[in-house]
């Protein structure tokens, strides 16, 4: 029964004004769990559910990496909602993960009556103090009247400048409560600025540097996406003639197949790449942080290069690497000045470097993985015929481990934003909810999940979620038995001691029949293609489980420590 | 090279920032030596003086990550020689012991302490100045017995000509105008 029918008067509860000031922001589709807390919430949802899709996941952790991944594939801010105490310490895990990518996401927790904040009372934490290294912002309301101010500044301070999750902790009392609503959006705030007004002199000496290289290199990270400045990201290298390598969160950004995309940064990124990066001599940053993983020992990375860093947040710039030119600001603001004041390029020798250790890279690592002469199934031969067969327009969700890099390896991308990770975190249990919020935020597209065997158990649950919305997410369970990375790492430096990372597994063909997801197994190579195939045609969510092989390795690597130049193809002969 | 700064951050009135400042100092096992927060001279503007022994670079990280924070105006880091700073200390000390001795005199006069109460059983005595200075005093008091003793932590104003923050509100103000 609609309770509010007939309402002439705007005087409504804070519940509602939490509902309201939601489809105010466009907010369309929200992940959550209900509980004592935030019942009144609920109860306001239940006349809005024509309005506002509610996705009932089965643990608060699945309800913020789907949000996050709705956010990520859509652009917008994802949103959850759940209640107090445990409800609230669920989102923690997530929370961080999206601290650390970067990812606009809305929480809404309940939090019990405030008369009792600090009694201990039932379901009380202090989500305030816990979350507070892990949000962009949070703060708590306990008058229904500050309910909307407090989520439009939510909503403001998640999506602009870098982005990041915020949590808007709401007590029972102010659910309550009674407001006259009035919804105006936030679009200052005195103390925060998100917009940097470009440095014409920097960025005149930028092009003064760059006109002058002889190997100019660009490295680009997710900055480039969260500014929507694809394009004029394009524009910038084509003119320049640079070749451009990306982090992992900047994967997608740049098409595969765009003759300046020189493949992947870092640990488990291409020869080129990582070797070049320490010939270069100048080094363009576009929206990324130089994570430890990219640029291994630091103090050995690109030393004789000059570096220019364009980056949106002026606390990166200078972090782990000196810039002797700093940009700071959107990249979509400062890309069109640096494009137009540098010169038509040409760097075709330069570029042929980069051509030519790919041809040594495939000789020694990827035409081995890709036809291997061992009877077992590789990853990468699972990711090259998933990305062949949806001719790279699906977006890949990945958990966390050796087939996340392997995934962002051997996929292929026509599109931006297609690429959903855990990056800076490194989430395992990210993959599954993660995929259900994709395919929810992008119906219209393929989501294909990978995830091992180790982190689909770790969130597991979600296949409930995903049966019970029928989001047509296409589970690739590529099973080693191991947890495979933390094994590579035993095998390589810790002389094959294999502590704890073998897994007795349960049968996932019969639990996800279990969930009423359909489910099928393929151990042998011939099988795989068809069983692929089975999954993208059926209709709705399906799960693939791949028996791969057991002892599978990614390679190239710099080991942790080393230089990027010291990027190994193939293990150590000991 | 570790040396002592002063990091002063101008910011709004909001429950739990003390917290999110402090925190950015513990996850970088970075020790605060000493924190003085109160409004400043613009209403609704809290300034927050910290002291930190650290290296420059440390300092400058933590300084941008303080800045960095929705609610944090503007914060700026000093070396121990662009500031004028003083902190406060209050001692207090059993009368009788005072009478007794023929130096006390000589000690208020050295140190340029003063009385702020005297009763039969106490004197509570202030000085300003830096913590070398009250921790002298504290020592040479200590031999009457010290019964209670209490630092402030650091106030500081800057050697430079430039306000920071009139200037940085004046600037955003205008930013303001013309982006709305």
């Amino acid at each position: 029964m609609k309770k509010s029918e007939n309402q002439t008067t705007l005087t409504i509860t804070g519940a509602e004004a939490v509902v309201k000031s939601l489809l105010e922001e466009g907010v369309k589709d929200i992940f959550g769990y209900p509980g004592g807390s935030i019942m009144p919430v609920y109860d306001a949802l239940y006349d809005y559910h024509d309005q506002l899709h509610h996705i009932l996941v089965r643990h608060e952790q699945g309800a913020i990496h789907a949000a996050q991944a709705y956010a990520r594939v859509t652009g917008k801010a994802g949103v959850c909602i759940v209640t107090s105490g445990p409800g609230s310490t669920n989102l923690t895990t997530g929370l961080a993960d999206a601290m650390m990518d970067s990812t606009p996401v809305v929480c809404i927790s309940g939090q019990v009556a405030a008369g009792l904040l600090g009694t201990d009372a039932f379901q009380e934490t202090d989500i305030i103090g816990i979350s507070m290294p892990v949000t962009k912002w949070n703060t708590q309301v306990t008058k229904a009247e500050d309910i909307p101010a407090a989520i439009a500044k939510a909503f403001y301070i998640a999506r602009s400048g870098r982005p990041g999750p915020v949590l808007v902790d709401i007590t029972k009392n102010a659910q309550f409560g009674k407001l006259e609503f009035s919804y105006k959006p936030c679009t200052f705030i005195r103390s925060y600025r998100p917009f940097i007004e470009p440095d014409i002199s920097a960025i005149n000496q930028a092009a003064d540097l760059i006109n002058n290289a002889k190997k100019p290199y660009v490295l680009f990270g997710q900055g480039v996406i969260l500014a929507n400045a694809e394009e004029e990201f394009k524009k910038f290298i084509e003119k320049g003639d640079i070749p451009a390598a990306w982090t992992l969160l900047g994967l997608s950004a740049l098409p595969t197949n765009h003759p300046l995309n020189v493949g992947m940064l870092g640990m488990h990124g291409n020869y080129g790449p990582n070797l070049l990066t320490n010939e270069c001599d100048v080094l363009i940053a576009v929206g990324m942080r130089f994570d430890d993983r990219v640029t291994g020992d630091v103090s050995r990375f690109a030393k004789q290069a000059k570096v220019i860093h364009m980056e949106i947040d002026p606390a990166e710039i200078n972090k782990n690497v000196k810039a002797d030119v700093a940009i700071p600001g959107s990249v979509k603001d400062t890309l069109p000045l640096l494009t137009e004041r540098i010169k038509q390029g040409n760097h075709t020798e330069w570029i042929r470097q980069f051509r030519d250790l790919y041809k040594i890279e495939y000789e020694k690592v990827i035409s081995k993985v890709l036809h291997p002469e061992s009877k077992g199934i590789t990853m990468p031969e699972v990711i090259h015929l998933l990305a062949e067969k949806t001719e790279g327009d699906a977006i890949l969700v990945t958990d966390v481990g050796q087939h996340q890099m392997m995934g962002a390896r051997y996929f292929r991308f026509n599109k931006t934003r297609s690429l959903v990770t855990s990056g800076g975190l490194g989430t395992m249990g990210f993959g599954l909810p993660a995929g259900l919020g994709a395919k929810i935020g992008s119906p219209d597209r393929t989501v294909i999940t990978i995830v091992g065997d180790g982190g689909f158990q770790m969130t597991m649950q979600e296949m409930g979620t995903i049966f019970q919305t029928g989001a047509a997410v296409k589970i690739v369970l590529m099973n080693n038995n191991f947890l495979g990375m933390v094994r590579q790492w035993q095998e390589l430096f810790f002389d094959k001691r294999y502590a704890s990372t073998e897994l007795i597994n349960p049968d996932f063909i019969k639990l996800s029949e279990g969930f009423r997801i359909p489910a099928a197994r393929v151990s042998e190579r011939s099988k795989l293609s068809e069983a692929i195939d089975t999954m993208l045609a059926h209709q709705g969510p399906y799960l693939l489980e791949v028996m791969v092989e057991k002892e599978g390795n990614v390679f190239p690597m710099v080991p942790a420590g080393a230089a990027v130049s010291e990027i190994m193809l193939e293990p150590k002969k000991s | 090279m570790i040396q002592e700064f002063t990091i002063t951050a101008f910011s709004e009135n909001q429950i739990g920032l003390l917290n999110r400042i402090t925190n950015l100092f513990t996850r970088r096992h970075l020790n605060i030596e000493s924190l003085t927060v109160g409004e400043s001279a613009i209403k609704g503007v809290h300034k927050f003086t910290i002291v930190v022994r650290a290296t420059r670079e440390q300092v400058e990280k933590v300084t941008k990550q303080i800045e960095k924070l929705v609610e944090v105006l503007k914060a700026f880091y000093l070396a121990e020689d662009e500031v004028i700073h003083q902190e406060i200390a209050l001692y207090k000390v059993r009368t009788e012991s005072l009478t007794q001795s023929n130096r006390f005199e000589a000690i208020m006069r050295e140190h340029n302490a003063r009385i702020l109460e005297l009763t039969p059983k106490y004197t509570v005595i202030e000085k300003t100045g830096h913590k070398e200075d009250t921790q002298k005093l504290f020592q040479e008091l200590d031999q009457f017995g010290v019964l209670q003793f209490t630092r402030s932590g650091r106030i500081a104003v800057t050697r430079s000509n430039y306000e920071y923050l009139t200037a940085y509100l004046k600037e955003i103000e205008k930013f303001n105008e013309q982006n709305s």
